[in-house]
């Protein structure tokens, strides 16, 4: 197992700890081969465009604990991030049915002279005049590329001060050159919440922590007929249901390439135990998933009741979809596990997932678990996926791929995506929540968006007619991997 | 320092021990209710000016930056965005460039967004250098992008390190490529100066080198009127100044967005009889530029104009450098005369709605925008509307040697001389909500004004009325909820409302004190803007039906 240390201040990068790798091209099942075997190389791309940062992650994870404030020790451009996490917050408040809360978020607005005499004095003020404004309950202080290269002694700062305050002031180190894996910062926000707020458990109850994004709440009837209790986390939480995760009675992750750090830390040092299994995407993947939850939860046989149920329930619906979907193709482009949840339930219902563009691939998870791989699964239950790339939001290799392939549909998970569909032409559509998919009901929530999607084509076509493009037609002729190192595959221009 | 969040009258009684998302009885929720008299706002006289303000702003700077509205000097790849196909390469760190997009991108323009090369610098570029990297990427973007200028920007991490980014980018221009490069490491500045540095380093290094050179034109300007992007109605904005430039005679360089010619207007830059800057402060050291370069003269226009009064006056400003012969001049003033005409009659409908409608609208005024915003929107709300100036806020992180300058406008705000507005300069808006927070009466946003809006709102409300919750519902019944009489109930008063004009970020601000939010600043989160302009005749047409909407938007 990857040792959590909570004693040091960093969890190292993804890069470092999981060997894991941002390029691949070749088939799901050779990438799977090699990552069970231990030999999985990373292969890096000489032309590259912007990706996300750690920084970002972390702080997307940190935002929305209800009485934090967050301090991001950086350049004030470092903030751009600061309204899109605060608009998620304020919408999943109304969705949640919570009083109308500000974020709590400040930059140190770190300057030329900063970088000269070392910025750490001025962390020290900033802490202060945060807690003054907005007197939280913890306090987190995200680091950035700036910070981490002046040196500044962040760790003794956030000491100091949580002597001088009396409440926890946490460093969050994240800056974004130290991985390509932007994924990493989830790791060092969960590190930091580990490290400075997890307590050792009191009592054991009936919750369950579900490491989740700002997903919908669909696990209360789910855990409620088991007999437990919904706890999610980090976003929507508030610092002492953080302190008292480590009394859950197990942890669900909705995304194993966002909570494995944090599912493995809490098992390994709190005992809390982790379902394994893949998140529940697709058919076969809910049923083992569910029969390990009962496992774990003691409930087998009610779960046994569940699925027998929820089979008989869903699948007429889902014969429908299939015939409607039969001999239709689709690509995708998405975060790693959740990117095989989507495959999974993409050939659920039938399509024939023609390639799929994976922003980065961790060979194992922090629990070092084969059962764990959501991809493993993917392409023992289905087959393979012939065409399947790490690609790390190369829109270049997207494009290109798109123009080859001529999807019937797309499905991203991030920004910047779908847009390219649609300049093709390609029905396309964003999903933003991860528990939208899940479960049985997920399967024909994605059929039913699907459909809609595949129906929805009039301004589509009128837009793909006249829409510009700023790939040369060059590239668009190259194959997609051209600049892919490795050596195997020769550029010319 | 005195500190504001000390001072706020309700946060003495906050319960210190609530845990946060829990349910409050309703007895502990009761004593929310700010105990101290709210001042009274309701005369339309300007409000004094904020007692602790001077002592703030003179004791103090403050460290840090709360609610931010610009970003740092990368933020200026939005500049080469908005110069049709011109693609920046960015030589930083991985995430710059969407932070920079997530805060003031609008889609992905030509070659922005999930477009933009960058090398993603890390540990080796760090540790190493980056020289070889940069270069593997501006081959790519060579292939892979069509584009007519590519603008090599730096980050951070390689304004730290130290690569030689000149020596790299200038091999490429020895062999005649159309690519330029600026040092943009965030730390240095923010995108309102990068912006003129950008601009200035292409002048240098591409137009320079390539301009067509066909001598003094007379009759043709170069605009330098908005930051791209960072005004969010840059493109709207940029098409009225061409359109009412062309209006009254004049050949427009306009250099971006959507009504530009793209480099071949760039490269006729030195052609131009003479410049024109509109702004209180960003764009000047373009056109110092340009004269020390080329001899151009330049107009300074020092805010945005918006309606008759100010527009005309900025044409006159240009009129009088042009040198018009009589016809030109007559087809001119012909324009003006059209112009007005036609504004004058939307007035007079406007004049109409203000005078006889019977519920209570804004008349008193906060903005808190960039320098030129702040006194495009105080002089025109005042002068053409009737809203009046309490504090502006100018947060642009305006350099101290405009600032003297740009106070002494406020200060002459009003046509008449009747009035003056009181303005203070910040970076950090934390400081500007605080003392408007304090101002109304209402508690400081602390971590638990969750609990405290609870109260206000009357207890938890279902999803579906949550929206309207958040803002737009805030002046309609802000007379009972944030205990500053506004005015505001829909019910005949005669008193009068806020008005912010602003960004986002002031949404739960305006929601808590029961004022109205126009955004017109980054981060725009609550509206969508396209290509509508706010500054002009016609942008400002636009911003009183967009204001006036949305005030009439909260009655029942």
């Amino acid at each position: 197992m990857s040792i959590v240390d909570v004693r040091t201040p960093e969890v190292p990068v993804r890069e470092v700890r999981l060997n894991s790798i941002t390029g691949f091209f070749g088939s799901a099942k050779e990438l799977v081969g090699c990552s069970h075997a231990r030999k999985v190389r990373e292969q890096t791309r000489s032309f590259t465009q912007g990706m996300m940062c750690s920084s970002t992650a972390a702080f997307c994870q940190l935002s929305m604990i209800m009485d934090a404030a967050v301090i991001n020790h950086a350049p004030v451009g470092c903030a751009g991030d600061f309204p899109q996490f605060h608009i998620t917050y304020r919408i999943g408040q109304m969705e949640r049915e919570l009083p109308p809360l500000l974020g709590h978020y400040y930059n140190s607005n770190i300057t030329e002279s900063d970088t000269v005499f070392g910025a750490a004095e001025k962390l020290a003020q900033v802490i202060r005049e945060a807690y003054h404004r907005a007197r939280p309950k913890a306090i987190f202080v995200t680091t950035s590329c700036a910070s981490g290269i002046i040196g500044d002694d962040i760790e003794g700062t956030v000491r100091d001060a949580e002597k001088e305050l009396g409440i926890p002031v946490i460093a969050c180190i994240c800056e974004g050159f130290r991985s390509k894996i932007w994924t990493s910062g989830f790791d060092s926000a969960y590190h930091s919440v580990v490290r400075g707020l997890v307590k050792p458990p009191r009592v054991k109850t009936k919750k369950v922590n579900i490491i989740n994004f700002w997903g919908s709440h669909i696990f209360e009837e789910l855990l409620g007929r088991l007999g437990y209790e919904a706890n999610y986390i980090l976003p929507f939480s508030t610092v002492e249901q953080l302190k008292r995760v480590s009394e859950a009675a197990a942890t669900i992750q909705i995304c194993p390439t966002l909570g494995s750090y944090f599912g493995a830390a809490l098992e390994q040092i709190y005992g809390v135990p982790e379902i394994k299994a893949p998140p529940a995407y697709g058919l076969a993947g809910t049923d083992r998933w569910l029969r390990e939850l009962g496992e774990v939860l003691g409930v087998r046989d009610e779960v046994e009741r569940l699925i027998a149920e929820e089979h008989a329930r869903i699948e007429p619906e889902l014969a429908k979809y299939r015939k409607k979907f039969e001999g239709k193709t689709a690509y995708l482009t998405a975060g790693a596990a959740h990117g095989h949840a989507i495959i999974a339930l993409l050939r659920e219902l039938g399509f024939y997932v023609k390639g799929a563009a994976i922003f980065h691939h961790d060979p194992l998870y922090d629990n070092e678990d084969p059962a764990s791989d959501a991809l493993a699964q993917n392409v023992r239950l289905y087959g393979d996926i012939t065409n399947y790339s790490v690609c790390n939001k190369q829109a270049y290799e997207i494009v290109n791929l798109l123009t080859r392939h001529r999807p019937d549909i797309l499905v991203a998970r991030h920004g910047g995506m779908a847009h390219w569909g649609a300049k093709l032409g390609i029905p396309s559509f964003l999903v933003d929540d991860e528990q939208f998919g899940f479960g049985y009901q997920g399967i024909l929530n994605y059929g039913d968006r699907i459909e809609d999607t595949l129906n929805n084509r009039e301004y589509l076509a009128n837009f793909a007619a006249k829409s510009v493009s700023p790939y040369t037609d060059w590239w668009l002729g190259q194959e997609a991997y051209c600049f892919l190192g490795g050596g195997t595959r020769v550029e010319a221009y | 320092m005195s500190r504001l969040t000390e001072a706020a009258p309700s946060e003495a009684t906050l319960p210190e021990t609530a845990p946060l998302g829990a349910t409050l009885p309703e007895a502990s929720t009761l004593e929310l209710t700010p105990t101290l008299p709210a001042p009274a706002h309701a005369s339309p006289a300007p409000a004094p000016a904020l007692p602790h303000l001077q002592t703030l702003l003179d004791e103090q700077e403050s460290p840090l930056i709360e609610w931010p509205r610009y970003s740092c000097a990368l933020g200026a790849q939005q500049t080469v965005v908005a110069i049709r196909r011109a693609a920046p390469i960015l030589h930083s760190g991985p995430g710059c460039s969407t932070k920079v997009q997530a805060l003031i991108g609008q889609g992905e323009g030509y070659a922005g967004g999930s477009t933009i090369p960058c090398t993603n610098s890390g540990e080796t570029e760090v540790i190493y250098g980056g020289e070889s990297r940069l270069r593997e990427v501006i081959d790519g973007s060579f292939k892979v992008i069509d584009a007519d200028l590519y603008v090599v920007l730096t980050g951070c991490t390689t304004d730290i390190v130290g690569d030689d980014v000149g020596g790299v980018v200038g091999e490429y221009q020895l062999e005649g490529r159309p690519v330029v490069y600026v040092e943009t490491g965030g730390f240095k500045s923010n995108n309102y100066v990068s912006h003129e540095l950008v601009v200035n380093s292409i002048i240098d290094q591409y137009v320079e080198p390539n301009k067509t050179n066909g001598g003094v034109k007379p009759g043709l300007v170069n605009v330098f009127a908005s930051v791209p992007y960072q005004d969010p109605f840059w493109n709207g904005n940029l098409e009225e100044y061409k359109r009412i430039l062309e209006g009254i005679g004049l050949e427009v360089n306009i250099l971006f967005g959507e009504d530009s010619g793209g480099v071949t207007e760039w490269l006729s830059i030195p052609e131009a009889q003479f410049n024109i800057v509109v702004g209180a402060w960003v764009g000047l050291e373009i056109a110092r530029h340009l004269k020390e370069l080329y001899g151009t003269p330049f107009v300074h226009f020092p805010y945005f104009p918006l309606g008759a009064r100010d527009t005309t006056a900025f044409l006159r400003q240009v009129i009088d450098a042009v040198d018009f012969d009589e016809p030109g001049r007559a087809r001119a003033d012909a324009f003006i005369r059209g112009e007005e005409r036609k504004f004058y009659a939307h007035i007079d409908t406007l004049m109409d709605f203000l005078l006889e409608f019977r519920y209570a609208l804004p008349r008193r005024l906060y903005t808190l925008l960039d320098a030129s915003y702040a006194l495009g929107f105080t002089r025109f709300l005042l002068n053409e509307v009737g809203i009046l100036p309490a504090q502006q806020f100018v947060l642009d992180n305006t350099p101290e040697r405009y600032q003297e300058e740009i106070r002494k406008r406020f200060s002459e705000v009003s046509h008449l001389g009747l009035r003056s507005a009181e303005v203070a300069f910040l970076a950090d808006a934390g400081l500007a909500h605080d003392l408007i927070r304090t101002d109304a009466g209402v508690g400081p946003s602390v971590c638990d004004a969750g609990v405290k809006s609870r109260v206000r709102d009357g207890g938890v409300e279902g999803v579906a009325d949550a929206e309207s919750r958040a803002g737009v519902e805030g002046a309609a019944s802000a007379k009972s909820r944030g205990g500053i009489d506004v005015g505001g109930s829909g019910s005949g008063s005669d008193g009068s409302r806020t008005l912010i004009v602003g960004s986002s970020w002031e949404r739960q601000l305006a929601a808590d004190i029961g004022a109205d939010l126009l955004i017109i600043s980054v981060p725009v989160v609550y509206r969508l803007v396209l290509g509508a302009p706010v500054i002009g005749y016609r942008g400002a047409i636009r911003v009183i039906e967009d204001l006036y909407t949305q005030v009439l938007n909260t009655f029942r």
